[in-house]
């Protein structure tokens, strides 16, 4: 019993340093993901003062015309309040896109690219710009 | 010391007997479709919806679905090449005519592996069981789509179609 109580808070230690360990490697990964987009959107447009959540939010739930006509919006398959999930067209659940309430989310860039890659074809049927996705995830980091 | 011959050998028919049941079960004598198991395919398979078990097609099928994943059903769900080389040969394998076989026994019958169809949901078998469910149910919100096996059958995800 008693090596047990020992053992115990250690383990704890262990698992709270992990868990800190990852979600700061997380947070360096976000950074450096919208570090690239802050570059790109610069590199486009030499007056480029910066990503707006603002804006962001008003993209999440603005309609296009250019994409496919059963999703015109990124709310046609995540929710208008992105702390809560979405449906695809197939019926399965998106987990919510707010980084509050899916902390895993945006530590993985391939895995972003892909999704913007796909989604921005859908709904405004181009892809989106670099200053589109830096706002876009700063609505999302800040939800 | 005279064994209990009796107790021992209908204990060993009973064990007999829940294994049969057991083998059947797994074996899905009727419903039972293995999920994904790989993490590439779960992932690439399983974002827009549930990700389908290969014995629910024949080989052919599959080989057909990746190769024209530019148009999957009105979608753009192409992967990069060493992915759909990965998703292909795991699909291929565990299909319904292969190494799934055990699984999609009934649900494959009266279908030709040679039409390469792509649609589970226009399976003969498929449309058969599923002839009682009134359109309303396919358009309820929660549904969405004939792909939400998940709607009804809650145990899906873990392979069971039985309710």
């Amino acid at each position: 019993m008693k090596r047990h109580a020992h053992k115990h808070p250690g383990m704890l230690l262990l698992a709270a340093m992990l868990a800190l360990a990852s979600t700061t490697t997380r947070a360096a990964a976000r950074d450096d993901l919208l570090a690239g987009y802050a570059a790109a959107a610069k590199t486009a447009d030499p007056g480029f003062a910066g990503f707006s959540a603002v804006r962001g939010e008003a993209f999440h739930r603005q309609s296009f015309a250019g994409g496919k006509a059963d999703t015109p919006a990124c709310t046609s398959c995540h929710a208008k309040d992105p702390r809560t999930s979405g449906q695809t067209p197939a019926g399965k659940a998106i987990d919510p896109v707010a980084l509050s309430a899916s902390p895993g989310r945006y530590a993985d860039p391939t895995k972003v690219e892909k999704w913007f890659k796909r989604n921005c074809q859908d709904v405004l049927g181009r892809q989106c710009t670099a200053q589109e996705k830096g706002d876009w995830l700063s609505f999302m980091i800040s939800q | 010391m005279t064994l209990p011959y009796r107790p021992i050998s209908l204990g060993l028919l009973a064990i007999a007997f829940s294994a049969l049941v057991f083998q059947r079960a797994q074996a899905g004598g009727s419903h039972y479709f293995p999920p994904v198991s790989d993490p590439v395919v779960k992932e690439e398979c399983g974002s827009c919806h549930l990700a389908f078990p290969p014995s629910m097609l024949p080989a052919s099928s599959w080989k057909r679905m990746m190769g024209e994943l530019t148009n999957h059903f009105g979608d753009d769900a192409s992967v990069d090449p060493a992915s759909a080389q990965h998703i292909t040969n795991y699909l291929v394998s565990n299909a319904g005519d292969t190494g799934g076989r055990s699984y999609s026994d009934k649900l494959l019958r009266g279908t030709s592996p040679s039409k390469a169809p792509l649609r589970i949901t226009e399976l003969e078998r498929w449309v058969k069981e599923h002839r009682e469910v009134p359109a309303w149910e396919w358009q309820h919100k929660e549904v969405r789509s004939k792909a939400n096996c998940l709607a009804c059958h809650a145990g899906a995800e873990r392979g069971y179609y039985d309710d």
